[in-house]
């Protein structure tokens, strides 16, 4: 049986196919302002690139914010069912997911079933998320893709206190003002990130073995600090920003 | 002189479209909430006009020794509730921030300060008072907000202190509390000028009790499956036993609704058509979003049929004795669901998970009501603990519509449900 995940996205959109249990193929392309355009967009580039006809395709599940404007999608799921869904696949030991997204974070629990247990959301404010390091790398001058690798170098990263991303970028161009390092700055940026998800984390409980999933898993930065600060170690896939996809793909199976 | 004239004549206007509603009422079989609460808007705010006297009270505040002495009671509180119903929260609390009140202050003393100096809001702001009643058994922050108002409308304020009651109520709280009600007694003398009637009280605090036992009884219809009521309706229909307990039109209107309730239960009409989950709501409502959150759950075929919140006002019937009514209303007061310890209030929630048999418990986080929000992660973590039922908490703020985020509210209830449903079908 072959079966599509399309995960929409604040900042991005996603696809993948999978057929009997194995992945066939990922696709990660901008959403853009046009949320229903990035859906059939990027499936369709994906089974261009597979070689695949629509028809080939028995069931589709969409997910993430704009997972009620694919109109093609045979049914929707929340993220953190498609999550821990594709985590589980990925990894059947599981038990616990931080999904880092472009406009939220998500700490998930999952039974030994991979069913969730339990979840917990950031409050309506972009700290903690995909969108606060983007406005940070704007603020730094710094493509984001760089973020990683440029703040494992710091050794006394800078003190970031504010929970507002609009305060908190006026701290980090007064850091700039100051003097501070960028890889000081930007490792005192991960610090504030891993703080906030920490925090919100520590409500449900994490339980070993953790998993990192969504965009911001990208950013080797998040991960270390984020570990430092659970004390815990931290499973990074390569499928880590697909992986919602990838869960509402083998969702689809069970349609 | 203009406007002097102007503004007699809309009283004027309010006090006649007030009698009439009250005369065709006399011919309607079945009255209506609307009916009732415009009957008693357009008294209160024409009171000047017959010489009647108006008094703002806090929701949790006594209110019968008002009715005996025929003063009005107004309720900023419910005003409140209006004021976020109609989505006109946010630009009256701007108002009060502009006074410099801070966003952080709870959104029904913004919104009514804020009413209060340009009578904005659905009914064009609140009669001015003659007295403030304030208890603060429900928040702290009503001890500031009406001290602002009295000076505001500079009239004479009374505190009713109620110690919070973290475990138990002690003989010494007992003597404290109830000390304060002769002190009420008193200043009614002297702000209507005239003894204060007694006998009437009895009366009052009698039909008062009564009304509480029927409210309970209706919201105890709840406990049918399916559920013939939602928390929806019980926020709507709460505003009676809140503004008008102690007379008989809340006897009245009660009698009439759980006769109604009742029915429905006969003929199997549900609150959700297709009801197959059954959920606890914790917190005052998001007033600007009740019938979006009544839609978003209908349609995951899920109830809300109960709610602590408009169980409070039936909530302390346990320590009230109708034949001792004004010591037992000092203890009932005292005791309300937001003055006692995280313990209790846990307890409380977990008989009403227990009573109504429901699957989840949705906690709304109230950004305005601290009282009300503070010990909710622990009443969440004693309710897993205790019962294993999937809980889910709202950020959000009952009158301010400025800090709801639509599409992540959406994504926790429908990720909620999700889990709520995979449990359900699992046993």
């Amino acid at each position: 049986m072959r079966t599509a995940g399309i995960d929409i996205g604040s900042i991005t959109a996603k696809a993948a196919i999978v057929e009997d249990g194995k992945i066939l193929g990922t696709k990660v392309i901008f959403t853009g302002y046009n949320a229903e355009a990035a859906g059939t967009k990027v499936y369709e580039e994906l089974l261009r690139e597979k070689s695949l006809d629509k028809s080939a395709v028995e069931k589709i599940v969409s997910t993430g914010y704009g997972r009620n404007s694919v109109n093609f999608a045979d049914k929707s799921f929340t993220e953190i069912m498609c999550h821990a869904a594709g985590a589980y696949h990925l990894d059947k030991k599981v038990r616990s997911i931080i999904d880092i997204g472009g406009q939220d974070s998500k700490a998930i629990l999952l039974d030994e079933h991979g069913k969730v247990k339990n979840f917990v959301m950031n409050d309506k404010c972009a700290a903690g998320t995909g969108r606060f390091l983007e406005v940070m790398a704007r603020a730094l001058e710094v493509d984001l893709d760089e973020f990683g690798e440029i703040s494992v170098k710091s050794e006394k990263p800078s003190k970031i206190s504010s929970l507002c991303t609009v305060f908190a970028e006026s701290e980090v161009i007064s850091l700039i003002a100051r003097g501070e390092k960028r890889k000081d700055i930007i490792a005192g940026i991960h610090e504030s990130i891993a703080s906030r998800v920490a925090s919100m984390s520590a409500r449900i409980g994490l339980i070993e073995p953790l998993m990192i999933t969504g965009g911001v898993a990208r950013n080797s930065g998040v991960v270390k600090a984020l570990g430092k600060k659970l004390n815990m170690k931290i499973e990074v896939l390569p499928y880590a920003q697909v992986t919602g996809a990838i869960g509402a793909a083998f969702l689809a199976t069970t349609l | 002189m203009k406007k002097t004239i102007s503004e007699f004549l809309k009283t004027v206007l309010i006090f006649l479209a007030g009698r009439f509603k009250r005369l065709t009422m006399y011919f309607k079989k079945t009255k209506t909430m609307k009916d009732y609460m415009m009957v008693y808007y357009s008294q209160a705010k024409s009171a000047k006009l017959t010489g009647g006297k108006v008094a703002w009270i806090t929701s949790g505040g006594p209110v019968e020794p008002l009715i005996a002495m025929d003063v009005i009671p107004v309720y900023p509180e419910n005003h409140g509730a209006m004021i976020g119903a109609s989505k006109m929260g946010g630009s009256l609390c701007e108002v009060a921030e502009a006074m410099g009140y801070s966003a952080d202050l709870c959104s029904y003393a913004r919104s009514d300060i804020g009413c209060a100096t340009v009578n904005g809001g659905p009914i064009g702001g609140l009669p001015k008072p003659d007295m403030l009643v304030c208890c603060n058994n429900i928040c702290g922050t009503v001890l500031k907000w009406y001290e602002i108002q009295a000076r505001y409308f500079n009239v004479p304020l009374f505190i009713l202190d109620t110690p919070f009651c973290h475990t138990e109520y002690t003989e010494e709280m007992a003597r404290y509390v109830r000390a304060q009600f002769d002190d009420y007694f008193v200043f009614l003398e002297k702000a209507c000028g005239r003894k204060f009637d007694f006998e009437k009280l009895n009366r009052v605090g009698y039909l008062s009790h009564q009304g509480q036992l029927l409210w309970q009884a209706v919201l105890d219809t709840a406990m049918h499956k399916p559920s013939p009521m939602s928390a929806f309706d019980a926020f709507y229909h709460l505003a009676l036993i809140v503004t008008l307990r102690g007379t008989k039109e809340v006897i009245d209107y009660y009698t009439w609704l759980l006769a109604y309730m009742k029915d429905r239960i006969a003929r199997g009409i549900g609150a959700v058509p297709n009801e197959k989950y059954r959920l606890l709501w914790d917190n005052i409502p998001i007033w600007h979003r009740t019938r979006w959150l009544s839609e978003k759950f209908a349609a995951h075929n899920a109830c809300l049929v109960a709610d602590t919140y408009t169980t409070a006002w039936c909530g302390a019937l346990r320590y009230i004795d109708e034949n001792n009514f004004i010591d037992s209303a000092a203890e009932a007061h005292a005791r309300i669901y937001l003055n006692i310890g995280v313990d209790q209030m846990a307890k409380m929630v977990i008989e009403m998970i227990d009573k109504y048999d429901v699957d989840g418990f949705v906690l709304h986080s109230n950004r305005s009501c601290k009282p009300y929000s503070f010990g909710q992660l622990d009443i969440q973590k004693i309710v897993e603990r205790e019962r294993g039922i999937p809980c889910l908490m709202l950020e959000a703020d009952m009158t301010d519509e400025r800090t709801f985020s639509e599409s992540q509210i959406s994504t926790r209830i429908d990720a909620y449900m999700e889990i709520i449903k995979e449990r359900k079908n699992k046993k």
